[in-house]
This record gives structure tokens, C-alpha cells and sequence, in this order.
């Protein structure tokens, strides 16, 4: 199977990145941590996440976790705030999938999210060891490294979940590419800030109609999406679709080798935000699906990974905005939450203005407090 | 009744007080042919030339307050347009001299009829207010007879990338543009007009506007736009005698014989994304904008006129001015040196419905011919303006204003239809 090989393959990508994470001088590195690699089994179902053990030791652990469930799952591993120290996307039921995790001393929670939603179901961590404090560069370094391995994991998801959506398009098969469609993009929409670094793909991938100028190709994401919705005609999308996934890939190569610095985390949870006030509250994004508040989803965690990041540093500088942020972000999870339908969202069309309202107002109490964060962490 | 009863003699011995009575004084003095329709005026409250070789409201030094309506031609008969615009006209000179708009006015006529004038104004001095016409591309269609005479330079604009037009509130057949020192003056002369029209034309669209984001004259300081930034340095203005011969009146061989001494107007729309603007850093405002915010100096520089230098570079090797920056990618430089004439207003419509401002400027600029300057200009500026992330163009007017009106046997467009 073509889907298994890629999943391994990501799994050695996200291995190598470890490794090479390691490498640097930041890192606590003691002669510990390659000593004990300790490899803790996760046994996922629908309704329980065994994880085999409840204190590991500091440093590089393997989390194998075995999908025994009937839905696809998600593993996670959380400092504090929930942070993302590591994660695994798209286990489907029957896989089993190893996570590298590179944890200092702390405490943690442990979560399986079978059907992919919610908080999901969450156990206690400890990591105990020795583990030297970082200093504020050395944090500051930890917070973009944080991040990329978000970027990473998403990346990854992002080309298998595209593949899937355009092996449906090419097979024409429209009612799977429609269900298809949001699934996609969530993982677009977590990492577009850093896909935007790269100029001239983030049109060809997600230019809107409206965007182009006369004369002008129009590629990428919507354009099938009106194919699919408008036209219900995807037979001639073949190139469209292959360019999509090409295009996918190039940006996801590049983000790999992105640097990044703690002032583009800053900027990129604020511009997700942006993203959900001007595009997604106002239904212009997917004018046909009326899937936005798939993308609204994604771009809210996509803003919180990036916060998240920075979490460390943040705590150290200004306690009193990491408050106010975790509260902000509660209140737009909730607020948003309210519209969840089955494992997806209710369509744009069927929120009524009221509803929008909220949506507004929760973005709008959230993104005020992110927009503090830049000059914090250009100190 | 006195025909020639003006606002400011019925009430401008009261509350108006000392500005009325230097109004009137203004009034004895105005009516000379002589004087240049680009004459300052000498305080807010006095009236502007009506008469002259160009229509006030383009040169004119921008006032403060705004009031644009576009029309819709809805009578099929050419005579009765042709009336409409005489009426028109003559309430036109009446109004922009601080008058009633018809001879009883709003409490000198018959009990029984209602009066010729809706008496907001009544009491208000002329306020500087100016009343421009433009006939927009629809006119030119086959009602009237006119596709002959429509000019090469009232081209159709194309699609401009990301615009979100709203057609509702785009086009229309006819437009004028009232502006004055007070709104409530601004106001009061398209409701009249509007009112004359009933029946011949109907209003497809308004816009009011306030806090002029731009200056058309050396003697008026740059205005800030409602991103806060000094907007419009570089306009074209009254005293650059040879540009505006060559950028902003159209003449005789351009074609059209009939628009010599006139010009083209643009008008968009641009709604602003004011709470992600509010929340960007400084420096991204400024990096956006080639300028700084407080000065309104070109990054890099000091002072707001000093020359842009867009070859300058930080210590860092970065250029000051970015590349998609806006003050970049408008410049004359960047288009084979085409200028336009702006006299934008900033608008704010309430609110949106979700707890965010409908607000930002409603851009109107005046040219010689818009293939030239404002297409070229503007599909540089939608390519890649980084300000594009948090503005929107929400609607697009283009019309063809005719010259001036000569004298009080004239009339707006006479050239075309007469």
C-alpha cells in the first residue's frame, strides 16, 4: 500500500529531525539520554489511551502507539498550558506508529484523540532526571524548535491527506473529494503563515477567484472546490490536481528547511487570527463549500501551537499575558465549539448572524492579547 | 418674495453670527466673472466660483466633508434628461452660493405646495460647497444616442486581482460629487438634486464622506487617512500648472471634443480591515507604507517632502522602501511618471454587524485618461501592495466630468447633448 509507505516515511523524517535536534549544543544532552531511550506502548481505542507507564525518564522516549480502536486517532504529549511537545496524526485503526519525544523534567499529559476532536482522553506524565534550566536564548531557540516540529508533523499529514484528495478528484469520485476537501486543508490552514514565506505557492496552492486578475491561472484548492460544488464536473481536473500535490510538496520541502526566528511565530499566530476575521468569519473563503469553519479550526490551533512555542519564554516575561491568552483561547474554543457537527462543523450558511457575531468578538478579545507578544519576544 | 433671498441674509443675524456675516460680505464680491475657479476661498464658510473653464470640485482645495451620488437615468427621452440637466445647473449655481435651491426656498412659498427648498441648510453659509457632474459609461449606451461621442479615455476599467465589487453600489449613469466645509451643506445639495430628479433619474447609490485624505493645494497640510497615515504627499495639486495641463484636463485632441477642459474621475470604495490593521506592529505599518507614521517622512528620510529614494539602503543591505511597498509601487516613477488628482474621503458606514467598523476611504481621483494613470497605477498596486492583506476595493464609479459651465445660459454637459 502506497498510504503505508508514506506513513513510514514520515516517521523517519520526523525521526531525523529529532536526531538532529539533539545535535545542538542547547539541548540538556547527557550521556542519559542515550541510554535510556525508553519506548512506552500506547494502546488507543475508541474509548480508552493505555500508556504504559506513568513516570519515564528525561531525555529521547519512543511512544509506540498501536490503534486498536475502529476510529482514526491522534497521540499527543503536553507540557503545561497544552503545549505540544510531540505529536502523531492520523493513526488509522490497525496501525501502529512510533513517536520520538524529547522531554526535559516535568510534569505532562498524555492524549489519544480517537475521531480526531476534543481535548481528548488524557493521562499524567511525569519526567523526572536531571534537566539543566535554559537560559532566555536557549529558550527562545527551543520555542521556534517546538514549532518546526509542529510544522513538521503537519506537513506530513498535509501531503498524505492531499494525496487522498486528489487521488479522489482524479478518480472522480465527488462525493469522497467533497469530504475530503476540509480534511485537507485543516492541515494547510494550521501552518499558512510559514507557507506564505514562500512567495509565489501560497496563490497557486490557495488563491481564491476573486484574487486573480484577468487572464491569470487559476490553480490550487478552489478551484476544485468549485469544480466540485459548482460544476460537479471534476473530469478535466486531472492537471489541476496533480499540480495541487506538486505544489504541496515543493512548499512542504521548503518548510523543512525554513528558519525561523521567535518574531515569525509571533507574527504567524497573529496573521492566522487575521486570516479567521477577514476570510473565514465572513464566509469568503469557501464560497462554495461553506466549509470555513474547517479552516477557522485550524487556523485557531495553528495560532495556539505557535503561541504554545513560545510558552516558556512567555511565562518568564510577562505571567500575566500567558493568562490572559490561555483564557482568550478557551473562550474562542468554546465559542467555536458550539458549531461542531459529528466530527466536522456546521456549514458557514447555517450560522446566523448572531452566531457570526460571537465568533467575531471571541477572535477579536483573542487577537488583541496575541498582538502583544512580538515586541515580548523581541526583547 | 425677493427671489434672490439668500440663507445667510433670512438667518445669519443669529446663531451663525460673525462666519455668516463674513459670508455675506464674500457675497457682494463673488459673482465677478473674473475670478479664477481655483481661487481659495478666503475662510470655510464662503462660497467658491460656480461659473468658470473647469467645474469646481477637482482643483478646488479639498473641504472636509463629502457627498457622492450616483444616478440612474430612468426617463428614455433624451429632451427630458436634457432639462433635467438645465434644472439641475441652475439649482447647482444656486446652492453652491449659499442659496436656496429653488426661488421660494423653504418658508417663502404657497402654504398649500411644498417648498422648493428642504431647509436643512437654511441659516448655514455656502461652506465652500462645490457640485461636480460626471456621465458614466452606461450613458453612452443606445438610449440616449450618445455611443458615438463616448471617449476612448472612459474606457471600461478591467478586473483588478482581489477586488470584491458589489455591483449595487458600483456604475451608474450619472454622479455628482458635493463637497463643503459642512456636511449637513453637502447633504442638503444632493437631496435637492436628488429630488428634482425624481422621476428622471433615481439614486442607485450614495456616500458620504468626512476628514479629506488628501490635499489638492501647497497651502493645505497632509491629511491622515484612517490607518493613520499621512496619505497622498505626492497628489498632483493646484499649483503645478503644467501637470495638470498635461495629467488631469482632457483637451480637444484627445478625441473628444466635447470634454476639453473636463476630466476623468475613478471613484472605489476601499473598505479597511481596521481591527487586523490596529493590531499590527509599527513597523509592519510602516514597512507597508514606505513611510514612517508619525512624520510622514519616506523610510529613511526626515521630513515628509523630502524626495523618496527608493535605491536607499539600511545598514543591513535591505532597501528602506520595500519593494511591494505602497509608497513604492504608487509612485509616478513606477508608472512612466503618470499622476493622479486625489481628493479621497475617509468613510465610516457604523458598524458591520459583527462588532467591527464598516470603515475606510472612499478614493476618488481625477485624470486625463484613465488607460493611462489609474489602470496602470492600480493593477500595480492590486499585483502586489502589501496593504492589499487589509483593504478591500468594495465598489468602482468611473465617470467622464464635462468642462466647466460658462455662465448662466449654460448648462452641465451642454458640449454633449447640445
Amino acid at each position: 500500500m502506497s498510504t503505508i509507505a508514506r506513513l513510514t516515511l514520515g516517521v523517519l523524517a520526523l525521526a531525523t529531525l529529532t536526531a538532529c535536534a539533539t545535535e545542538t549544543p542547547a539541548s540538556d544532552g547527557s550521556a542519559a539520554e542515550r541510554k535510556s531511550p525508553g519506548k512506552v506502548a500506547v494502546a488507543a481505542t475508541d474509548t480508552e489511551c493505555k500508556v504504559a507507564a506513568t513516570e519515564i525518564a528525561a531525555g529521547t522516549s519512543t511512544f509506540a502507539i498501536t490503534n486498536g480502536g475502529s476510529k482514526v486517532t491522534e497521540f499527543y504529549v503536553y507540557a503545561p498550558g497544552d503545549r505540544v511537545m510531540a505529536e502523531m496524526e492520523n493513526i488509522v485503526p490497525g496501525l501502529t506508529r512510533e513517536l520520538i519525544a524529547e522531554l526535559p523534567a516535568g510534569t505532562y499529559e498524555t492524549a489519544c484523540k480517537p475521531g480526531m476532536v476534543g481535548k481528548g482522553i488524557r493521562n499524567a506524565l511525569k519526567v523526572t532526571g536531571e534537566h539543566t534550566p535554559l537560559d532566555a536564548d536557549a529558550k527562545l531557540a527551543e520555542a521556534t524548535k517546538s514549532y518546526k516540529r509542529y510544522i513538521e508533523s503537519q506537513s506530513d499529514t498535509l501531503l498524505v491527506k492531499t494525496q487522498e484528495f486528489v487521488d479522489a478528484v482524479k478518480a472522480g469520485d465527488i462525493g469522497k473529494a467533497k469530504e475530503l476537501y476540509p480534511v485537507s486543508r485543516t492541515y494547510w490552514e494550521r501552518i499558512e503563515p510559514v507557507a506564505e514565506i514562500f512567495g509565489d505557492l501560497d496563490p497557486a496552492i490557495d488563491a481564491r477567484e476573486a484574487d486573480l486578475a484577468e487572464g491569470e491561472e487559476w490553480t490550487g484548492y478552489h478551484r476544485i472546490e468549485k469544480d466540485l460544488w459548482v460544476g460537479k464536473d471534476v473530469s478535466k481536473d486531472g492537471p489541476i490536481a496533480d499540480k495541487l500535490l506538486a505544489d504541496v510538496k515543493t512548499i512542504v520541502a521548503k518548510a523543512g528547511t525554513a528558519q525561523l526566528t521567535p518574531l515569525n511565530l509571533a507574527n504567524g499566530a497573529k496573521g492566522l487570527l487575521d486570516e479567521v476575521a477577514t476570510g473565514k468569519i465572513t464566509g469568503e473563503e469557501d464560497i462554495w463549500s461553506h466549509t470555513d469553519l474547517w479552516d477557522f479550526d485550524a487556523n485557531l490551533q495553528g495560532s495556539k501551537a505557535a503561541v504554545q512555542s513560545l510558552r516558556p519564554v512567555l511565562e518568564e516575561r510577562a505571567p500575566d499575558l500567558v493568562k490572559t491568552l490561555d483564557e482568550k483561547f478557551t473562550a474562542a474554543e468554546a465559542a467555536l465549539g458550539a458549531h461542531r457537527k459529528g466530527d466536522g462543523w456546521q456549514l458557514h450558511n447555517e450560522l446566523s448572524k448572531a452566531e457570526l457575531k460571537a465568533l467575531s468578538d471571541a477572535i477579536n478579545a483573542l487577537a488583541e492579547p496575541i498582538s502583544k507578544i512580538a515586541p515580548i519576544v523581541a526583547k | 418674495m425677493s427671489e434672490r433671498i439668500s440663507r445667510r441674509t433670512m438667518f445669519g443675524l443669529g446663531a451663525a453670527g460673525l462666519a455668516a456675516a463674513a459670508g455675506a460680505g464674500a457675497l457682494a464680491t463673488r459673482s465677478t466673472p473674473q475670478q479664477p475657479t481655483t481661487a481659495h476661498a478666503p475662510s470655510p464658510s464662503d462660497p467658491f466660483p460656480f461659473y468658470g473653464p473647469h467645474q469646481a470640485g477637482i482643483v478646488t482645495p479639498a473641504q472636509d466633508r463629502l457627498h457622492f451620488v450616483a444616478f440612474d437615468v430612468t426617463t428614455t427621452k433624451k429632451a427630458e434628461l436634457v432639462s433635467l440637466l438645465q434644472e439641475w445647473t441652475a439649482a447647482a449655481a444656486r446652492l453652491t452660493q449659499g442659496k436656496e435651491a429653488g426661488s421660494f426656498g423653504a418658508a417663502g412659498g404657497d402654504p398649500e405646495a411644498a417648498p422648493d427648498d428642504t431647509g436643512e441648510a437654511l441659516g448655514l453659509p455656502a461652506s465652500g460647497l462645490t457640485l461636480t457632474i460626471g456621465f458614466g459609461p452606461t450613458l453612452f449606451d443606445d438610449r440616449f444616442g450618445l455611443a458615438a461621442q463616448r471617449p476612448a479615455a472612459l474606457a471600461d476599467l478591467p478586473k483588478f486581482p482581489g477586488e470584491r465589487l458589489i455591483p449595487e453600489i458600483s456604475g451608474g449613469d450619472i454622479c455628482v460629487q458635493a463637497c463643503a466645509h459642512d456636511p449637513q451643506v453637502a447633504v442638503h445639495a444632493i437631496r435637492n438634486l436628488a429630488r428634482i430628479g425624481f422621476g428622471r433619474v433615481s439614486v442607485r447609490w450614495s456616500q458620504l464622506g468626512f476628514g479629506r485624505t488628501s490635499s489638492t493645494s501647497r497651502a493645505q497640510a497632509t491629511p491622515r487617512n484612517l490607518m493613520g497615515f499621512k496619505d497622498g504627499t505626492a497628489n498632483m495639486k493646484l499649483e503645478d500648472t503644467e501637470l495638470l495641463r498635461d495629467q488631469l484636463w482632457a483637451a480637444e485632441q484627445d478625441g473628444s471634443a466635447w470634454m476639453a477642459g473636463g476630466s476623468y474621475l475613478v471613484t472605489r470604495k476601499i473598505r479597511m480591515n481596521i481591527e487586523t490593521w490596529d493590531r499590527a506592529s509599527l513597523r509592519e505599518q510602516e514597512d507597508i507604507f514606505g513611510r514612517d507614521k508619525g512624520e510622514g517622512a519616506p523610510l529613511g528620510k526626515k521630513q515628509e517632502f523630502d524626495a523618496v529614494d527608493f535605491a536607499a539602503r539600511r545598514p543591513d543591505g535591505q532597501p528602506y522602501i520595500a519593494e511591494k511597498s505602497h509608497v513604492r509601487l504608487a509612485h509616478p516613477s513606477a508608472h512612466g511618471n503618470a499622476h493622479l488628482l486625489r481628493r479621497g474621503y475617509n468613510y465610516v458606514d457604523g458598524s458591520d454587524g459583527l462588532g467591527r467598523l464598516d470603515a475606510g476611504l472612499f478614493f476618488i481621483a481625477y485624470q486625463r485618461d484613465v488607460r493611462k494613470q489609474f489602470v496602470p497605477i492600480q493593477m500595480g498596486l492590486a499585483k502586489n501592495d502589501l496593504l492589499n492583506e487589509y483593504i478591500q476595493h468594495v465598489s468602482s464609479g468611473l465617470f467622464a466630468c464635462p468642462p466647466g459651465v460658462q455662465d448662466a445660459g449654460d448648462y452641465w454637459g451642454r458640449s454633449l447633448f447640445g
